[in-house]
């Protein structure tokens, strides 16, 4: 039935010209994904940048406006059941049923699934071992921490086998421990090769685990690439020194060729690749010309600096760089 | 399978889910129940010495008002316990897990006919123990078998239809307090109806309203089928109110359940 033209293993989403408004309000306005089978996706954005939409309509949930797109090998509008059948999703907002225990949730899941009742209860007991829920798989998931209700919520997207799974920001609200966790999951989830599709915040859980990252902003993807690739385009780091005095600055100003001057904040911003080295070298320069500094902060780059490199009307160190550090 | 089956056993792993809800936060389905063992009580108690005598019937007073006033209250039990299906279909909408059932590839009905079979076991259960309240403070019915069959089919009829009514206005219910408050109407309904005293004995409008309001109609067959009152036309009404109830909540709330949900 499938007559694809294309050559290769087939994408496992493959979503051209997106669109969605609500009334006047532009939420996607035309975007394009292709995610290959088994790897990791990252859709990076900030609030309201529509990576949750994105994620509702890639799954079913919400239908474009326009364009088109394929899950599993199947179309969105045209097939939502089969592409249900493939796909597992994992939301923002925790979708468990709190008034029964973590394993009820997980044979509610099997029950679903038609699993039978033998097979259910096995995979049950397999998630909540695999997921560190044994002890409190009989308790009833209101009691739950925010990392174990996160945990099982993923669990019971895994119940079905799904063999592409969305991630709608899952490490947001859990604290380091709980984060970290959850990206050993995903990173075991796709060495079992499942395609995972992910959005967050985080420029480092990006960086952590995905194959290829899309930026989204305003309902359009501003930059794809490796993580590599979009570094290379965000504008380096740098060193914020500040001065006790004008004069102070002056003469940094006058040492360092090619930082740029705040006179308001005292502050000089010297471009670095933030390595030791480099550090090293700055602070000798300084020392050489008798400087002396009042503080210094050594500045990497956020995802802050992403958006302002690839949607600013600069590049490079650009004035939207300096109006956040002299915000801070 | 078949879709048809698949929606069986879904609908059947739905309701598995409610019915365990139910045991789980019991302290509502004990509330909504209550209520109407209290009104019972104290029309019975209270009122019921007076308005039984008010009736007019042979024997009168509060044992004739048992008799008289039980099939409203009846009534307000399928009331209340659909108060508590708005409730929760609508807690259930506010929850992350709908947007987890919307996509898996179950039948999506199966979300509603689980909570409408829940629902209707506690509506039987509920009205099982007004009843027996009923008898012990001295209800005599003197309905034969197949009377007792015919009751127990038009009191699940009625209940069917309320449900899939509550089902709509709790998806219609943007949030779980305005679908605790919708369906509230429907408690107060058989006081202005048969339910607790004639309608002859209203002011003209009121009587008007009580006359022609679905559950007179279902009160009078009630007492027909379980006192030996007479009938009349009432039987049909009850039937045609039911059917309508059912049909519009119905369509109203699937419609409501395949909307594309609010972002």
């Amino acid at each position: 039935m499938a007559t694809l033209a294309a050559t290769g293993p087939a994408p496992a989403i493959a979503a051209t010209g997106l669109r969605k408004a609500y009334g006047k309000q532009v939420v996607l306005d035309g975007i394009d994904l292709t995610v290959a089978a088994g790897t990791v996706f990252a859709l990076l954005g900030p609030n309201g940048a529509g990576k949750t939409t994105t994620v509702r309509i890639l799954a079913t949930l919400l239908a474009a406006d326009g364009g088109e797109a394929r899950v599993c090998g199947h179309d969105l509008a045209r097939e939502p059941g089969a592409v249900r059948a493939g796909i597992g999703v994992t939301g923002q907002f925790s979708a468990v049923d709190d008034l029964l225990s973590g394993r009820e949730n997980l044979i509610l899941m099997a029950d679903l699934h038609h699993l039978g009742r033998r097979e259910g209860r096995r995979r049950a007991a397999d998630l909540l071992d695999r997921f560190d829920l044994t002890e409190s798989g009989d308790r009833m998931t209101a009691t739950y921490s925010g990392g174990m209700r996160r945990r099982l919520d993923l669990a019971m997207t895994l119940v079905g086998d799904p063999r592409v799974i969305f991630l709608d920001e899952p490490t947001a609200g859990l604290d380091p421990r709980s984060r970290r966790t959850m990206w050993r999951i995903v990173r075991d989830l796709v060495g079992g090769g499942v395609t995972v599709f992910l959005t967050t915040q985080y420029l480092e859980e990006a960086d952590q685990l995905a194959d290829r990252i899309a930026v989204l902003d305003q309902g359009k993807v501003v930059a794809e690439g490796t993580a590599d690739e979009l570094k290379r385009r965000i504008p380096g780091g740098h060193v914020r020194l500040r001065f006790a005095d004008a004069a102070g600055l002056q003469a940094a100003a006058r040492a360092l060729a090619g930082a740029s001057r705040d006179d308001e904040a005292l502050a000089l911003l010297v471009p670095t690749d933030g390595g030791v080295r480099s550090l090293k070298a700055l602070l000798d320069r300084l020392d050489e010309a008798s400087i002396v500094v009042e503080d210094l902060s050594v500045h990497t780059p956020d995802l802050d600096d992403v958006f302002l490199a690839l949607t600013g009307p600069g590049n490079e160190r650009g004035p939207g760089n300096e109006r956040k550090d002299r915000a801070r | 399978m078949t879709a048809l089956s698949d929606a069986v056993v879904d609908s059947a792993t739905m309701l598995r889910r409610n019915l365990r809800r139910m045991l789980r936060y019991p302290s509502m389905t004990l509330l909504l129940a209550g209520i109407p063992v209290v009104i019972l009580l104290l029309f019975v108690y209270v009122f019921g010495g007076t308005l039984g005598a008010g009736l007019g019937a042979p024997g009168g007073g509060r044992g004739a008002y048992v008799d008289y006033v039980t099939p409203g209250i009846l009534m307000m039990t399928v009331a209340a316990v659909v108060q508590g299906t708005a409730i929760s279909v609508a807690m259930d909408m506010t929850r992350g897990i709908i947007a987890r059932f919307r996509t898996m590839a179950i039948s999506r009905a199966s979300v509603l006919i689980g909570h409408v079979l829940g629902s209707l076991i506690q509506a039987v259960l509920s009205m099982g123990v007004v009843l027996g309240v009923a008898l012990l403070i001295g209800f005599r019915p003197n309905a034969d078998a197949v009377e007792w069959v015919a009751a127990t089919g038009l009191l699940v009829m009625v209940a069917l239809a309320l449900i899939w009514l509550a089902v709509a206005l709790g998806l219609a219910s943007e949030s779980v307090e305005t679908a605790s408050n919708l369906p509230q109407p429907l408690v107060f309904l058989p006081f202005f109806g048969s339910g607790f005293v004639p309608t002859e004995s209203m002011p003209t409008g009121l009587r008007w309203f009580a006359e022609y309001q679905p559950f007179t109609p279902v009160i009078e067959t009630l007492r027909g089928l379980l006192l030996g009152t007479p009938i009349g036309n009432s039987a049909i009404l009850a039937v045609a109110w039911c059917a309508g109830i059912a049909l519009v909540g119905f369509v109203w709330a699937m419609a409501l359940f395949s909307r594309e949900p609010r972002a």
